[in-house]
């Protein structure tokens, strides 16, 4: 970082997604590691080249499920067998049954919220300012362009020899991402 | 390459009649990536808005107004405008309530049980009529809001420490229903708002006016396409999806119980859940296409909802419709067979 501090990475546009696919498997193999890859949509074969782990998000989401479940039984149980205790026909206070639908909404309620907020969270948005912004063909990521970015930071990177690799994979051209 | 879930669908599959039956494709030929944003961008940013849209506008308006000035006079004179004159009836409000839920859930189903089912037309039609859904809801949510009499009071029925010491009665299918109903809004609303992310982050590219770049840049949060967010993403989509569905499910069962848990006499059944599910999504249907029908051609959309989409709804609504025709048949007979008189 101390020879070149400005600049971010290099980011290689391609024109389909099957191009940026390979170009990824590539960059892998070749050995970068601190890399993305950036597509108007999914491509779930993107992730598995870049060589990501799976996500903790099901398990978030589990957790969530589980906390939302058993505060929404507790909560009935308690205000209705202890806080404020209501003979109804003589009906036991402690009624499990009716208690049923609050304690799966609440589970469904809770497992939902975990899901978008573990989701914002584990990728870090809301991101106001990312230096991938700053190239100017970075709009298109978002419409019909597919881009690789090798990021400075990594071990293997350097200006020149990535940017002659990333010319290597057939790319529509290659920008030097400023930080 | 198969994207999955909720981006674009690969455009040269769909574009494909289904070969000897006459089945019309899901897109219309000849488009690619590009030009089918650029489409639909272009309603949002660049189409002006015409003088018909400003009609429908207004006589909208006229409606609401008509509305509030209906419900100042309900606040002021009191629920017996509505004919009830019985304190712990229902008059018309849980008809309507009953109504506005149903609507909604079309959207549900169209977003989250045609994903798991990997319907792939669905991503024609699917933000429209989650749209639906959250509006649909905000109608529902009017009526047991109004029908307390005291909308003000209306929080009462939230569990919370208060100062008169008393809690919600959980043993109540009204209580169900405040969870079911806030349950349901909130999980479409984040439904429709995490699909909407990537939409808004194209229109935040696309968009010519400063303004339009900061307000949905804003709403974007920053979202820039990356491999490890989609990936995240498509998990938390696809776990919505699969929460979304039993919650679709639930609330309309729970909404049937505000009648069959009572023992009123040809209410106290249990046709009542699954007749009241069958027959909102039913209706949900109907009222996606009165929307869509319209809408793809003001806006010039038949060649992304194309014959097929109207097809696939009213092929729903041919089943639905005969699941309700069948509870019907069922509430007459147990009517005339039961030993309620």
């Amino acid at each position: 970082m101390t020879n070149a501090p400005l600049i971010y990475g290099l980011m290689a546009e391609f024109d389909d997604p099957n191009a940026l696919v390979a170009a990824t498997e590539r960059a892998h193999h070749e050995g970068y590691r601190r890399m993305d890859a950036y597509s108007p949509f999914p491509i779930e074969e993107l992730h598995k080249a870049l060589g990501a782990r799976r996500t903790r998000l099901p398990l978030l989401v589990l957790i969530g499920g589980l906390v939302g479940c058993l505060s929404g039984y507790l909560l009935q149980y308690w205000a209705s067998a202890i806080a404020y205790p209501i003979n109804v026909g003589g009906r036991p206070l402690h009624s499990w049954p009716a208690f049923v639908p609050v304690t799966f909404e609440c589970t469904i309620l809770a497992a939902a919220l975990s899901a978008v907020v573990g989701m914002l969270a584990l990728n870090g948005l809301p991101m106001p300012y990312h230096p991938v912004f700053n190239v100017p063909r970075f709009a298109l990521a978002s419409r019909n362009r597919f881009f690789l970015c090798i990021e400075a930071k990594d071990p293997k990177f350097d200006l020149e020899a990535t940017r002659r690799f990333l010319e290597t994979l057939g790319p529509r051209g290659v920008a030097t991402v400023a930080d | 390459m198969t994207p999955a879930g909720d981006g674009l669908v690969p455009i040269e599959d769909p574009t494909q009649a289904v070969v000897g039956t006459g089945v019309p494709p899901i897109i219309a030929p000849g488009y690619t990536f590009g030009s089918v944003t650029d489409k639909i961008a272009a309603i949002v940013l660049a189409r002006k808005t015409p003088l018909g849209w400003w009609l429908g506008f207004g006589a909208a308006f006229m409606l609401t107004l008509l509305l509030f000035a209906a419900l100042s006079y309900l606040v002021v004179t009191g629920i017996g405008i509505w004919g009830n004159n019985v304190p712990i009836g229902w008059a018309f409000d849980i008809t309507n309530f009953v109504w506005w839920i149903g609507i909604g859930h079309a959207g549900t189903l169209i977003s989250a049980i045609l994903l798991l089912l990997k319907q792939p037309w669905r991503t024609s039609i699917n933000r429209f009529a989650e749209a639906m859904t959250l509006f649909a809801v905000a109608c529902a949510g009017i009526f047991p809001l109004f029908h307390t009499g005291r909308p003000w009071l209306a929080y009462w029925m939230l569990p919370y420490p208060n100062t008169m010491g008393v809690w919600p009665q959980f043993r109540s299918p009204l209580i169900w229903d405040v969870f079911a109903v806030s349950t349901y809004a909130t999980v479409s609303l984040l439904f429709w708002f995490v699909g909407l992310v990537p939409d808004l982050a194209t229109l935040r590219d696309r968009s010519q006016s400063r303004i339009g770049g900061v307000v949905y840049g804003m709403l974007a949060m920053g979202w820039r396409g990356s491999a490890h967010h989609w990936h995240r993403y498509e998990t938390a989509y696809l776990l919505l999806a699969g929460l979304a569905t039993p919650l679709v499910v639930s609330v309309h069962t729970v909404v049937s119980f505000d009648f069959a848990i009572a023992i009123v006499p040809g209410w106290h059944t249990t046709i009542f859940p699954p007749y009241f599910v069958a027959g909102a999504i039913y209706s949900g249907f109907a009222m996606v296409l009165t929307l869509a029908i319209p809408i793809r051609a003001i806006y010039g959309l038949e060649d992304f909802i194309t014959m097929r989409h109207l097809q696939n709804m009213a092929k729903v609504m041919l089943v639905t419709g005969l699941i309700v025709a069948y509870g019907y048949t069922i509430e007459a007979f147990i009517a005339w067979y039961g030993a309620d008189k």
